[in-house]
């Protein structure tokens, strides 16, 4: 197990090397620069800005101060905000992010299970329709469309929260109800699937044959069963959520990384656009290891054949 | 014959399923009886019937399935009106089944010691160390090597035959009356097909079940069963002793599946299944089904279905050939050289039979 952890973070950070690289030089292929708004600038003052920043060393030389910098946690200088290191800009809004993403994630998935898994139990009846159609419309209403909505009828209408900003836990609920709605459908429409296909195997038939009742068959064969590969939708969910939070934060204002994200690109502010994409694929690489290591360890036939390797 | 207690009755059973393309007949008046401690092997080709058949005696008949008739008497009561309750108690308790594939009829990530011991904890609430306990003699019951290292195992370490043991062992883990075994060795190779027959020979006569064996393989019913009922199209055809059916087959689809089957007795140059396919059961045809594949059909059977006619206490058979009426026809050869042995048979038995009461009588 420890040897197979060791493996896998190796491979995380090789994965996060690359996505550095990649990035860094696609960003010094797009066009436009930091300075393009300023025009009043004469070319002697931009040139000074641009040194100021280490802009006009050879790309090479960028390259290699900018990989050296990340790995010692400095993601430069914010062009937006002149006087802030951008890892100072990222530690400072990733908390509401976090905090929203997991929320989302735990929201999504705890109900999706369960009326997944109520949807195939009671297959070709109203409770399958009406979960059926739940789900689809989950999928098919975008984010922010959603947002919008909860925005005017429990913000405005009703005044149960807060429609935008951000402070305690009630500020978090339109953002994070708006944000689950797609996870949750996914995995609704992915749990039911599975577990009709669970409840159709010869090992439930089998269950049945010894005596068990229909409930009986279901916690103690069925349930653990089609769970198990619901673990593998995590990874895919997340990047949902993630790419999800930066409309959702800009519509409820909350400062958040996915807010500085969108403002960052508007402003060509590189440093900053190049760390939340690190930091968004960091997140992501650690969701999806600890998503293995968990599938690892409930699934019997994954567990064993690590241990033979 | 021995009259020994009959413990299931099926008399006339008619299922139905419904499906978008109309009515399925899948079971068309099917009665037979399964004696204490007995083998019956029930024999056809795919979709004769065989699984529907010991589906409806579980009560696990698909959703869409109607009982259009019948009844299945088990001590006395008719499965058929059983409660969802009283089926529950009858299942894994009283009867029992072994499926056809032992590669997914385990539960992949139940610990099999855990699936043995289950029906033990389910019907009779024992606890669980002593339900473990109990678990671990059916294993070495059913030959698991290692059966005490291996207990906390899952399926996926086991090997086809092995798993098929296991499925055994949860079976028999409550010492059922009845044991179903649809197709138990299909899905198996032929050297593990073997031991798993073994095996179930020998375990009936230690824990004194009664078996119904479906199959259609006709070879592998020699060795295993006491009598054989042969099922076409949702009906049987033939019933009677292992000896009467392979021996004396009175009808031609029985001869179809014997001339279909390689034997060491046979000459294996005259090999062949039977021609055509069976009758589509969301019509069945009017007369004898088999009646367009048969090449010995009459006019009647195009008209009007055979009743049994008795061969034997123990043989019946519904075929119009054996109308008193009815022209006499030449079997196949293979057919009348099975019939020619099985004449030494009789003979062979008549003669034993009158030495053991010669013997008696010079008891006396
Ligand atoms: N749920 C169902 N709905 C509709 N038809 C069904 C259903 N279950 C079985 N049948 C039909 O009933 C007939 C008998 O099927 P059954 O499974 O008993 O055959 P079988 O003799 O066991 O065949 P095999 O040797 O292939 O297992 C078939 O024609 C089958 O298509
Ligand atoms: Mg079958």
């Amino acid at each position: 197990m420890a040897k197979y952890l060791l493996k896998r973070v190796f491979y995380l950070l090789l994965t996060l090397f690359i996505v550095i690289t990649v990035t860094f030089f696609l960003m010094k292929l797009l066009p436009g620069t930091p300075l393009q708004n300023q025009q009043k600038l004469s070319p002697a003052q931009q040139h000074l800005i641009l040194k100021q920043y280490g802009l006009t060393k050879p790309i090479w030389q960028q390259y290699l101060i900018y990989v050296g910098g990340v790995f010692q946690g400095n993601f430069g200088t914010s062009f937006q905000f002149s006087d802030q290191p951008v890892s100072y800009l990222i530690s400072s809004r990733i908390g509401p992010s976090l905090l929203l993403g997991l929320q989302a994630m735990i929201l999504g998935v705890v109900p999706g299970i369960l009326v997944g898994a109520l949807g195939a139990i009671k297959k070709n009846t109203w409770v399958d329709t009406t979960t059926t159609i739940i789900s689809i419309l989950g999928i098919s209403i975008p984010s922010f469309v959603l947002a919008v909505l909860l925005q005017y009828f429990l913000g405005l209408k009703l005044h149960l929260f807060p429609i935008a900003d951000w402070g305690g836990f009630a500020y978090t609920v339109l953002p994070t109800l708006a944000l689950a709605a797609s996870p949750f459908a996914d995995t609704a429409r992915f749990t039911r699937t599975e577990m009709v296909d669970v409840l159709n195997s010869d090992y439930i038939e089998l269950a049945r044959a010894k005596g068990l009742s229909k409930w009986g068959v279901i916690y103690h064969h069925a349930l653990r069963n089609s769970l198990i590969p619901v673990v593998t939708i995590i990874g895919p969910l997340a990047v949902n959520i993630m790419t999800g939070s930066m409309v959702i934060e800009n519509i409820f204002s909350i400062p958040g990384i996915g807010e500085q994200f969108v403002k960052s690109i508007l402003t060509n502010d590189y440093p900053t656009i190049m760390a939340v994409t690190i930091v968004y694929s960091v997140m992501l690489m650690v969701v999806l290891l600890i998503t293995d290591i968990v599938y690892g360890i409930i699934d019997p036939r994954i567990r064993i054949s690590g241990r033979s390797n | 014959m021995q009259s020994k207690e009959t413990i299931l009755d099926v008399n006339h059973l008619k299922i139905n399923f419904n499906t978008y393309a109309g009515t399925v007949k899948a079971i068309r008046d099917v009665s037979f009886s399964l004696k204490k401690g007995e083998t019956l092997a029930i024999v056809g080709e795919s979709g004769s019937g065989k699984t529907v058949t010991t589906r409806s005696i579980m009560g696990l008949l698909a959703n869409n399935a109607v009982v259009a008739g019948g009844s299945i008497q088990f001590h006395g009561q008719d499965v058929l009106k059983m409660s969802q309750k009283q089926l529950e108690g009858l299942r894994g308790a009283k009867i029992a089944q072994i499926f056809q594939d032992p590669m997914t009829s385990l539960d992949p990530t139940m610990r099999i010691g855990r699936q043995i011991a289950e029906p033990l904890i389910i019907h009779k609430g024992v606890k669980k160390e002593k339900a473990m306990a109990q678990a671990l003699e059916m294993m070495k019951l059913v030959g698991i090597t290692d059966a005490e290292n291996r207990i906390n195992d899952y399926p996926h370490q086991f090997s086809g035959g092995m798993r098929q043991r296991i499925v055994i062992a949860i079976a028999l883990i409550n010492y059922p009356e009845i044991l179903i075994a649809d197709e138990p060795t299909t899905a198996l190779d032929v050297t593990i097909q073997a031991q798993i027959l073994d095996l179930m020979r020998e375990l009936q006569d230690k824990i004194s079940t009664s078996i119904i064996f479906i199959t259609h393989d006709l070879g592998v019913v020699a060795g295993m069963a006491d009598r054989v009922a042969v099922m076409y199209a949702g009906k049987i055809v033939e019933y009677g002793t292992v000896d009467e059916i392979f021996y004396n087959p009175k009808h031609p689809y029985t001869w179809g599946l014997l001339s279909s089957m390689p034997t060491l007795d046979t000459h294996g140059d005259e090999l062949a299944s039977i021609p055509g396919t069976p009758p589509d059961l969301l019509d069945p045809p009017k007369g004898d089904a088999f009646a367009p594949r048969n090449p010995y059909a009459l006019k009647i059977d195009t008209e009007q279905e055979p009743p049994f006619f008795k061969v034997s206490d123990t043989h019946y058979a519904a075929t119009w050939l054996l109308h008193p009426d009815a022209p006499k026809v030449t079997p196949p050869e293979q057919i009348i050289e099975r019939q020619k042995k099985f004449a030494v048979m009789q003979k062979e038995a008549e003669a034993k039979e009158q030495h053991r009461i010669e013997e008696e009588e010079e008891q006396q």
